[in-house]
């Protein structure tokens, strides 16, 4: 069986007993066998749960039994979502030996629906970076070039799809980190309206901005894994009540008569050249295909990163407060009082990212400077989201490049702010709680460029017809690895 | 801008983390590129934003508060550093 069979195709073949879960899931665990000591996407592999998950399915259908839509579909987790009894390390040395007492609602959703669950895949500490550089662990590796990152937050979830270790994965966005490694790693990622996909067991970054999304190597797919994940849930008091639409129904809806906006500030000379112009070659390609196009405006586009760069660190200074040492992770001892103990605990086990930015979260919620960051962030972030408002009653979706530029190298970005500035095109949707997908446009010296398309609250359908015509019309890259690809990593790892 | 080491160290000790001293002059010098950055949050102009600042979802989410029992009780207690019995052990802070 090849690897490069989808997820969709999986649940098909499974669900009609043409296929074994058993040996669909060998096959990946072969893969990851082989190509992961290259790569590094998983920090932890679970086979044995996975080949008795896998069995149990094979026993259930051959007995009759009916599976569901994701009937022996092997899928990755981002390490910092739940669970039970499996480790959630969030990438971060502070939650050593932490075991989920109890499962995400995600992963209580991918096992209602009979996925197999394959293990846990590395980030950026708790979800804090653009490169996956700053896990606590290792750093994950580009599969199209292993002298570079994958991307972050989610890049082991990116990377393992992207080299076929896994047909989909989950990974959170907060500003873009299901999409920028999606981007990276010519896959598809989706970050959905805020309140669309439960957060119960995700491990909290910034209340506000994150949500769980999908990774996936076809847009099909995303569709697939969204209508399983997504969904109200009674516990997560943000979690939306509306009903799913059809989301495989929209795949085929095609974009004639849809109106596809180039807000101008994103086109401005921020992004690479190749990637502006593979970008608008993706959309020019559509408009062929009957969608009409114009430029539009999102002025307030120019505080996103500064109202970004305080609203997420102030709620991670809050969230993260919980990590002293007490109900999990390292215990201080030695200091002269329990706050002390806080502060060694704390002081070890975050890594330099994540202090940088529980300082400087601390930093702007402390009196005498709270009006000055922190309300005027969030101003920024209410006229950044009428922007949005406005230009959804012209346009069905905007289309921009998901990142300026390709995956770079490792090191290449070691200066903290040169690292935000990558989140750009990103941040905006997490900052107005719209929803986004990253599609792969093309590649450029052979690393994959992603398009992102953008629409209003709760239109990911929007989402799917315009990423599901993209993909017809330009076919995606033949994922490296791949069988009869001919093309192994350009570079071998340093 | 730019902010003092003093500003860090009363920063850290807000946020509980203890800083070397070559941490504390790095973040002097990282938050203070940082907050640069976000001078331009001073020119926003925010009039006529009243009642706009709405959170992206709907407040009005409050169910029944009916307790449930948890039935993971030992596997949420495993990991504490240190317990007693059914209780997490802290210094005595009193």
């Amino acid at each position: 069986m090849s690897p490069d069979l989808s997820a969709s195709g999986i649940a098909a073949g499974v669900g009609a007993g043409r296929l074994s879960a058993a040996e669909v899931l060998e096959t990946r665990l072969a893969r990851i066998r082989e190509l992961d000591p290259r790569i590094r996407a998983f920090l932890k592999v679970h086979e044995d749960s996975a080949r008795c998950r896998a069995r149990a399915l094979d026993e259930r259908r051959a007995a009759g039994g009916r599976l569901g839509r994701l009937a022996g579909v092997p899928i990755a987790l981002k390490d910092n979502i739940h669970a039970r009894g499996w480790e959630t390390t969030c990438g971060s040395k502070i939650l050593q030996g932490f075991r989920a007492p109890f499962d995400s609602e995600v992963v209580e959703r991918l096992m209602r629906e009979d996925a197999v669950l394959v293990g846990k895949t590395n980030l950026d500490e708790f979800a804090m970076g653009s490169s996956t550089e700053n896990s606590a662990f290792f750093p994950t590796a580009n599969p199209w070039d292993l002298d570079r990152v994958p991307g972050g937050s989610s890049g082991g979830s990116a990377a393992a799809v992207a080299s076929g270790m896994v047909p989909a994965a989950l990974g959170s966005d907060t500003g873009g980190s299901v999409r920028q490694p999606a981007g990276f790693c010519g896959v598809v990622g989706v970050k959905p309206t805020y309140g669309l996909v439960s957060r119960r067991g995700l491990v909290a970054f910034a209340s506000s901005l994150d949500q769980i999304g999908p990774l996936t190597a076809t847009v099909e797919d995303a569709a697939l894994m969204l209508s399983v994940a997504g969904g109200h849930d009674p516990k997560d008091s943000t979690s939306s009540p509306r009903p799913l639409p059809d989301y495989a129904g929209s795949l085929s809806g095609g974009v004639r008569g849809l109106r596809i906006g180039l807000p101008r500030e994103y086109f401005t000379g921020g992004a690479h050249p190749e990637t502006e112009k593979l970008v608008r070659e993706g959309v020019a390609s559509l408009e062929r295909l009957g969608a009409s196009v114009v430029e539009v405006s999102l002025p307030h586009t120019k505080h996103a990163i500064s109202a970004y760069y305080v609203i997420a660190p102030c709620e991670a200074s809050s969230n993260l407060a919980r990590f002293d040492g007490v109900r999990y992770g390292v215990r201080a001892r030695g200091g002269l009082s329990l706050e002390e103990d806080y502060a060694v605990a704390r002081g070890s086990g975050f890594g330099p990212e994540v202090k940088r930015r529980v300082m400087l979260g601390t930093y702007a919620l402390s009196a005498g400077y709270y009006d000055a960051y922190y309300g005027r962030a969030q101003k920024a972030r209410a006229l950044i989201r009428r922007d949005f408002e406005d230009v959804f009653g012209k346009v069905d979706v905007l289309a921009t490049p998901t990142s300026p530029a390709t995956a770079f190298r490792f090191n290449e970005k070691a200066e903290p702010m040169a690292m935000y500035l990558a989140d750009i095109f990103t941040i905006t949707a997490n900052l107005a709680g719209i929803p986004g997908i990253s599609v792969p446009c093309g590649l450029t010296q052979g690393l994959p460029v992603g398009l992102q398309f953008l629409a209003d609250s709760f239109r990911e359908d929007l989402l799917f017809r315009s990423a599901a015509a993209l993909e017809r019309e330009r076919p995606f890259p033949v994922f490296p690895f791949a069988e009869g690809a001919g093309q192994g990593p350009r570079h071998e790892p340093a | 801008m730019g902010i003092s080491i003093d500003i860090v160290r009363k920063v850290a000790r807000l946020a509980r983390l203890t800083l070397t001293a070559d941490e504390a002059a790095l973040y002097q010098s990282q938050l203070g590129t940082v907050l640069d950055h976000m001078a331009d949050l001073s020119s926003v102009d925010a009039a006529g934003l009243a009642g706009t600042l709405a959170a992206p979802v709907p407040a009005d989410v409050l169910r029944e508060d009916s307790p449930e029992p948890f039935e993971a009780r030992e596997e949420l207690l495993a990991n504490a550093p240190e317990r007693e019995g059914s209780y997490f052990k802290v210094r005595k802070v009193l």
